[in-house]
C-alpha cells in the first residue's frame, strides 16, 4: 500500500466504466453509477493481478460502496424505495462525486 | 447507460425469471472438487489462488458457462489451471479417466 485511503465513510464516489481484458471484481452494474462509501474495509492484494498468478503487491484500499436500488435498476416501486445493495470496490475504480446519479 | 459486461458470470441485472428457492443437496462429486480446491490453494501447497480460479471460470467463455453447473465449471477450470501450471498433463488426466471408466465396467 503506497498512499493512504482517499475516501471515508459517507463520501459520494462515482464508479469508473472500464472493462480491461482481465479479471475484474467490479461488476457492470455498477459501473458509471454513484453510490457513498458506507465504510472503509482495508487494504488488500489486487485481485486483477492475483488472478494471473501475480502477488498482487501493492496492497489497494477496498471499500464498501452503497447503491440505492431504485437507481441502479431504474425502478419505481414505492416498496423499493429505500432499498439498496453493497458492493465492495476497490479505490482504483472510484473517483469522487458530487451528484446523485 | 449501457455498460459492457465483464464476461458470461456478470449478470447482476440481468433477467431471471422466477428464482428457485429450494435448497440443493451436494452430490458426492462436488464435495471432492470442493476439498480439492482447498487442498490445492491452502498455504501449505499454494498451487492455486482463488482469484485465478474465479478467472479460470470467467474464462471457459460464454456457451460452456451456460451449460454447466457450478462445480462442473469450478472442475474445468481446476483442470486448465492444473495443466497450466505443470501440475499434470492433458494426457495423465485423460489416462486416469480411461482407468477409472475401466474399473467401473
Amino acid at each position: 500500500m503506497n498512499a493512504a485511503a482517499v475516501f471515508k465513510t459517507g463520501d459520494r464516489v462515482k464508479v469508473h466504466v472500464h472493462n480491461p481484458p482481465h479479471h475484474v471484481r467490479t461488476p457492470a452494474y455498477v459501473q458509471g453509477r454513484s453510490g457513498i462509501i458506507e465504510r472503509y474495509c482495508g487494504a488488500f492484494a489486487n485481485p486483477e493481478q492475483l488472478a494471473n498468478g501475480d502477488h498482487g503487491m501493492p496492497a489497494i484500499h477496498l471499500y464498501r460502496v452503497r447503491f440505492s436500488q431504485p437507481d441502479l435498476w431504474q425502478i419505481a416501486e414505492p416498496g423499493a424505495i429505500n432499498d439498496s445493495v453493497d458492493v465492495e470496490i476497490f479505490e482504483h475504480w472510484l473517483q469522487a462525486c458530487d451528484e446523485r446519479k | 447507460m449501457s455498460v459492457e459486461k465483464t464476461g458470461p458470470h456478470d449478470l447482476g441485472g440481468s433477467d431471471a425469471g422466477t428464482i428457485s428457492r429450494e435448497t440443493h443437496t451436494l452430490q458426492w462429486w462436488e464435495k471432492r472438487i470442493d476439498a480439492l480446491y482447498k487442498l490445492l490453494s491452502d498455504d501449505k501447497r499454494n498451487i492455486l489462488k482463488v482469484d485465478e480460479l474465479r478467472y479460470a471460470i470467467e474464462s471457459l467463455g460464454e456457451d460452456a458457462y451456460a451449460r454447466y453447473g457450478y462445480y462442473e465449471r469450478w472442475t474445468l477450470a481446476m483442470r486448465e489451471l492444473l495443466v497450466r501450471k505443470n501440475v499434470l498433463t492433458d494426457q495423465e488426466i485423460e489416462d486416469r479417466i480411461a482407468h477409472l471408466k475401466e474399473m467401473r465396467q
